[in-house]
């Protein structure tokens, strides 16, 4: 055991995999999607990925559902809409 | 060259403070203890100390301070007594579950309810289940040195540590204090290397993470670093001895070779006892004084060898433990659990909220031990009925 317990290990949160907390999770639909990245800035748990983009200098590229909580505010910040919240599927 | 200053208690521990030169003091005033801690600020102001003073706006803001400060890697004190160290409360047990070396002096002084100013054990005895290592002082020069001892200890051991000394009565009363030249003072200190800090940032570490699994082992240890400050406080001690010329044992033993009656006591009220004992010896009565310095660690051995051959010992409390015998009556029944003989052991509590115990008082309680008069009552010393 470490002195005071302390935790040593960089980044040990990963292996906590928050995602089995949700009951919703989003599904985004990236023929409406306009890559404004707000979804990504507003995440609070930067489960939102973009990827980089010759055209559009960058993409809206997945949502990591090991973390995402389904908090919705995705779903909401969205101004096309094109993230729906639908009941998660846990597996 | 160590020299002879004229200073109260509270600033025999401000002067320690200034020697230690801590990296950060956070602070919020109380009295008795203010004085320590204006002391302080002078010394921050003149610039004679390096360290970061920070004015918080509570006790418990000052030991969160504390706490934070000494996790990144900081020599960290502080000073409070009363309703401070109790508004402190929660943060006590984080301190030593995070095993970090602050040191807090304390000019005891009692709790409210009725809120007084005045000296009783209530506020350091409150907190002795916490894992701090306690502390108590009779005299300015021992609140000097035994500061200067935590600092070691503290940073020894990794647990934190509380000094006390009677509020009022020792922290300001101005007597003769032997101050150590700055730089032997600092060479006994020495500098701090923390075992592991936040600030270290090759070695990451993440401290008081919720932690279902291992809780009772993080808490367990603390029992291990106990033990260490036994044999810890014994060899700095020692090393302390070397340069003041002065003792520092787990007690003091005052004329108990020979005694068939003795008084157990805490802080200045053994000077007093000390003084009705030597009238009494002058009288031909053989009694003696045992002078707890280290209240925890409780030091159960040394007690039991101190006490096994006197007849009758008077334990006297200045707090109590409302619904059951007070605490150093109890630690002191506790030294002698298993042992078929056994002094009669009778408790007191004296001197709530300040009331004074006079050297009657004492001369009383010691004939009362010389005539065998104990029994499992409690004996309240100056209370009015």
């Amino acid at each position: 055991m470490t002195l005071a317990g302390v935790l040593t290990k960089k980044n040990s949160s990963l292996g906590y995999k928050t995602g089995t907390w949700k009951t919703v999770m989003p599904i985004v639909d990236f023929a409406k999607c306009i890559h404004c990245m707000l979804c990504v800035a507003n995440c609070p748990e930067n489960t939102i990925k973009a990827k980089p983009d010759k055209e559009k200098v960058v993409l809206l590229d997945r949502i990591d559902l090991n973390y995402c909580k389904g908090c919705s505010i995705c779903a909401n910040i969205c101004p096309v809409k094109c993230i729906k919240m639908v009941e998660a599927k846990h597996g | 060259m160590a020299r002879l200053c004229v200073m109260s208690g509270a600033e025999a521990a401000a002067e320690a403070m200034r020697q230690i030169n801590p990296d950060v003091v956070p602070a919020y005033p109380i009295t008795p203890t203010t004085v320590v801690i204006e002391q302080f600020a002078r010394f921050v102001a003149d610039g004679a100390v390096d360290g970061e003073m920070v004015l918080v706006e509570s006790e418990h803001s000052a030991l969160s301070a504390a706490v934070g400060a000494s996790a990144a890697g900081a020599r960290v004190m502080s000073a409070t007594d009363a309703q401070g160290l109790v508004y402190m409360y929660e943060v006590l047990p984080i301190a030593s579950g995070m095993r970090l070396p602050i040191v807090l002096t304390i000019a005891n002084r009692t709790l409210n309810y009725p809120a007084n100013i005045h000296c009783d054990h209530s506020d350091s005895m409150s907190c002795r289940d916490h894992g701090w290592i306690q502390l108590y002082s009779e005299t300015a020069q021992e609140v000097y040195e035994n500061t200067l001892l935590a600092v070691r200890l503290a940073e020894k051991v990794l647990l934190p540590v509380m000094v006390m000394q009677d509020g009022f009565i020792t922290s300001g009363n101005v007597v003769k204090v032997r101050i150590l030249d700055d730089n032997a003072a600092k060479r006994f200190v020495c500098g701090y290397k923390p075992r592991q800090s936040l600030l270290d940032f090759d070695n990451p570490i993440a401290y008081g993470l919720k932690m279902m699994d291992s809780c009772y082992e993080t808490k367990f240890e603390i029992n291990a670093a106990m033990e260490d400050a036994r044999s810890a406080y014994l060899k700095i001690g020692k090393e302390l001895e070397r340069i003041t010329g002065n003792r520092y044992g787990f007690v003091e033993c005052y004329r108990l070779n020979d005694a068939q009656a003795a008084i157990v006591v805490l802080n200045a009220t053994a000077g007093t006892a000390k003084e009705v004992a030597d009238n009494m010896r002058r009288q031909g009565m053989k009694v003696g004084v045992l002078k707890i310095r280290m209240f925890r660690p409780f030091p159960y051995k040394e007690v039991f060898n101190a006490l096994k051959h006197v007849k009758a010992v008077a334990i006297l409390d200045r707090s109590e433990s409302y619904g059951a015998y007070p605490p150093l009556y109890s630690e002191v029944v506790n030294a002698f659990v298993g042992i078929k003989t056994r002094p009669a052991m009778q408790s007191y509590v004296f001197g709530i909220g300040g009331r004074y115990i006079f050297e009657k008082d004492i001369e009383t309680v010691f004939k009362e031990m010389l005539g065998g008069k104990v029994t499992g009552k409690v004996r309240h010393i100056g209370v009015e009925k």
